[in-house]
């Protein structure tokens, strides 16, 4: 077991032969991930190829969720089709859509959320490097070579942090259950509080790693569900402990506004909760050993 | 994006949000002329972009044009916080204020809708009624589909205790800033205060709108608002590279790919009792020219007395990132000392190349922290 994606993910690739789309499609098929079907509209017809496989082109998600049984969409579309993209596969009726793309307006996502809420589609990000089951499949940038198969659940807001800590884990000989990217972005399809339901009702999954970082109160809001409702072991790491406030950290949501999103204010909600929180991320590794 | 107070108020009068009169000087003169426009009773308020105008002297009333002329003079030039007050807005001074209410627009990013918040204790830092008095600030959320509804607003008129006369004038304001908010792709229009005057009018005194970055794309009227004065020139560049890059006091800069392993790698160089100079994020696939862009612009820093490079390849490669150093070097004339870690895709090449560089490498974040913090302690 694992959450979200595993050997049955059958994936379709919005945007597959755009330069993003068609170097990671091929990565994800290189990882052993079934990539059934690419969109991109025009190209209808095409085949897709790498390496010694070949994937159908449609027009639309539809279409080629109809002829392949797609049950799983990544979007690799730039930020100004990108909300076309995940309204077309949540209204094609894909129940789990990832989006990795930066830079999506905050009031599209406000209108995409209200919209995925008539909806049973979860939707994993924007601005995410997206999830990976080690052993099963890559549905995402998370370089596969980091990765092992184990029991640590991992969920994060960050990118390349992630890659620093599978990477700790996994050198250290620390499986993981699945990886999962929520993603930089104020407003956002998964949650922590999603993920970590996921990951406590999960066999394989025996404890889960949380990275937060300033900016919103999300993690304030996932320390009240884990004293409530987890009886699997936390470990978090909080980044952003030195930001200046009033700045935006790179991502659009890491930002201390006035007194509220501080480092300080979610360590100490964590703790409160019961939770191990990590001063560097080197140390994460040794707290969960 | 901030926008300027001016700006900020010019954008609510479109949406019928009450303004005093006024304009903006970037000169004594220009005060002078504005206010004498006026009638000589005016308010001349520094526009810089951070709080507590106030405070710091940028705030002064004047009763004539000779006295608006002599304020701006004084205002004009000034540095609050940091910022170099560049223009002034010259506004008519309000008849009389019988009570000041706070009112903005923001995102609630848990429940994931716009949100209106209001006050009857306005004119001071919402942060602090937020902290003392939580019970004083009212909310509503904005469901985009319907806008704001006429109960909305009445439950805030009334919990505020806003004379009812003035409840339709008030609904007026909250619907006309929150049409600024939607139309404009802002995160927040914030009114502070928000006056009733003793002619029993509403008057938005101040004041504060930020546009989100990510829609600047399909608000090109507000992409040329951008006061790039407010920028330093290491920042502008950056911006114009596609290198997320903000100047900090410390002495060890930094290089990394990511925002959020950017934030780590600063956090980690204080907890080994360093002090970072920059956040950089180089984004994710940069190439050696961009590389070399980054460490220029931390280079020009003369704070500087050690660099850290922090990356870890996913998009990202090493031997990319050790190539955009060498060429970095063999532009500048620099004895800066350098602590490399570079992990990931094609680390092992980059790490290769960088070995003619004599450059201190690391294996860990934390390796390259301390590192980095000794090299700059050495120097001292």
């Amino acid at each position: 077991m694992s959450i979200l994606v595993d050997k049955s993910t059958r994936l379709l690739v919005q945007g597959i032969t755009g330069r993003e789309g068609s170097f990671h499609t091929e990565q994800m098929i290189a990882y052993g991930t079934h990539v059934v079907a690419g969109v991109t509209p025009g190209k209808g017809g095409q085949w897709f190829r790498a390496n010694s496989k070949r994937v159908p082109v449609f027009d639309t998600v539809k279409k080629a969720a109809e002829a392949t049984g797609a049950n799983t969409s990544i979007i690799f579309v730039p930020a100004r089709f990108a909300v076309d993209a995940v309204y077309e596969a949540a209204d094609a009726g894909l129940p789990l859509i990832v989006c990795l793309t930066e830079h999506i307006a905050v009031q599209d996502m406000i209108s995409v959320r209200a919209y995925l809420d008539t909806k049973n589609t979860r939707l994993v990000g924007p601005n995410c490097p997206g999830l990976l089951t080690p052993g099963e499949a890559k549905v995402g940038i998370i370089p596969g070579y980091i990765a092992t198969p184990g029991n640590v659940g991992l969920v994060s807001r960050s990118g390349t942090l992630t890659y620093e800590v599978m990477d700790s884990l996994t050198r250290r000989g620390i499986g993981q259950s699945t990886c999962v990217g929520i993603g930089g972005d104020p407003i956002n399809g998964t949650s922590f509080i999603d993920v970590l339901e996921l990951f406590e009702e999960d066999p394989q999954t025996e404890q889960v790693i949380l990275i937060g970082e300033i900016g919103g109160n999300a993690e304030e809001q996932a320390a009240a569900y884990i004293a409530q409702q987890m009886t699997k072991r936390v470990t978090a790491f909080i980044a952003g402990q030195t930001a200046p406030p009033g700045r935006r950290m790179g991502h659009a949501g890491a930002i201390v506004e006035g007194k509220s999103g501080t480092a300080e204010g979610k360590i100490a909600a964590l703790r409160t909760a019961g939770v191990q929180v990590a001063e560097h991320p080197d140390q994460i590794v040794d707290m969960i050993a | 994006m901030n926008l300027h107070e001016y700006q900020a108020k010019r954008l609510f009068a479109e949406h019928g949000v009450p303004i005093p009169e006024g304009d903006v000087a970037s000169t004594p003169a220009e005060a002078r002329e504005i206010a004498r426009e006026l009638g000589g009773k005016v308010v001349v308020k520094a526009q810089v972009l951070t709080g507590g105008r106030g405070k710091a002297g940028g705030i002064k009333l004047a009763n004539s044009p000779d006295e608006a002329e002599e304020k701006a003079a004084k205002i004009l030039g000034m540095s609050i916080k940091g910022f170099t007050v560049r223009k002034v807005l010259v506004d008519e001074q309000a008849p009389g204020i019988e009570r000041e209410v706070y009112l903005a627009v923001l995102i609630d990013r848990a429940k994931r809708l716009p949100m209106i918040m209001a006050s009857a204790a306005g004119g001071i830092d919402i942060e602090e009624v937020a902290e003392a008095t939580p019970e004083k600030i009212f909310k509503v959320h904005v469901n985009p589909a319907l806008g704001v509804r006429y109960y909305q607003t009445t439950y805030l008129a009334a919990e505020m205790d806003l004379p009812r006369e003035l409840w339709r004038d008030f609904h007026k304001v909250v619907a006309g800033l929150y049409a600024c908010f939607k139309a404009n792709d802002a995160s927040l229009t914030e009114i502070n205060p928000l006056v009733i005057t003793s002619e029993n009018r509403l008057l938005a005194l101040d004041g504060k709108m930020s546009v989100d970055d990510n829609a600047l794309y399909r608000q090109s009227r507000l992409a040329e608002m951008r006061d790039v004065d407010e920028e330093t020139p290491a920042e502008r560049e950056a911006r114009q590279s596609g290198i997320s890059f903000i100047q900090l006091d410390g002495n060890i800069g930094c290089m990394v790919n990511g925002a959020g392993l950017a934030m780590t790698t600063m956090d980690v160089i204080k907890l080994f009792g360093g002090e970072p100079a920059n956040f950089l994020d180089i984004g994710g696939g940069a190439r050696a020219d961009q590389v070399a862009t980054a460490l220029r612009l931390i280079l020009s820093d003369p704070k500087v007395e050690a660099v850290l490079v922090n990356i870890f390849g996913g998009i990202t490669r090493g031997d990319e990132v050790a190539m955009g150093i060498i060429e970095a070097l063999s532009q500048l004339d620099t004895n800066v000392p350098m602590v490399v870690r570079l992990a990931g895709t094609n680390a092992a090449e980059g790490r290769e190349i960088l070995k003619e560089a004599n450059m201190e490498t690391a294996t860990t974040l934390s390796e390259a922290a301390q590192k980095a913090v000794a090299a700059a302690g050495a120097r001292n």
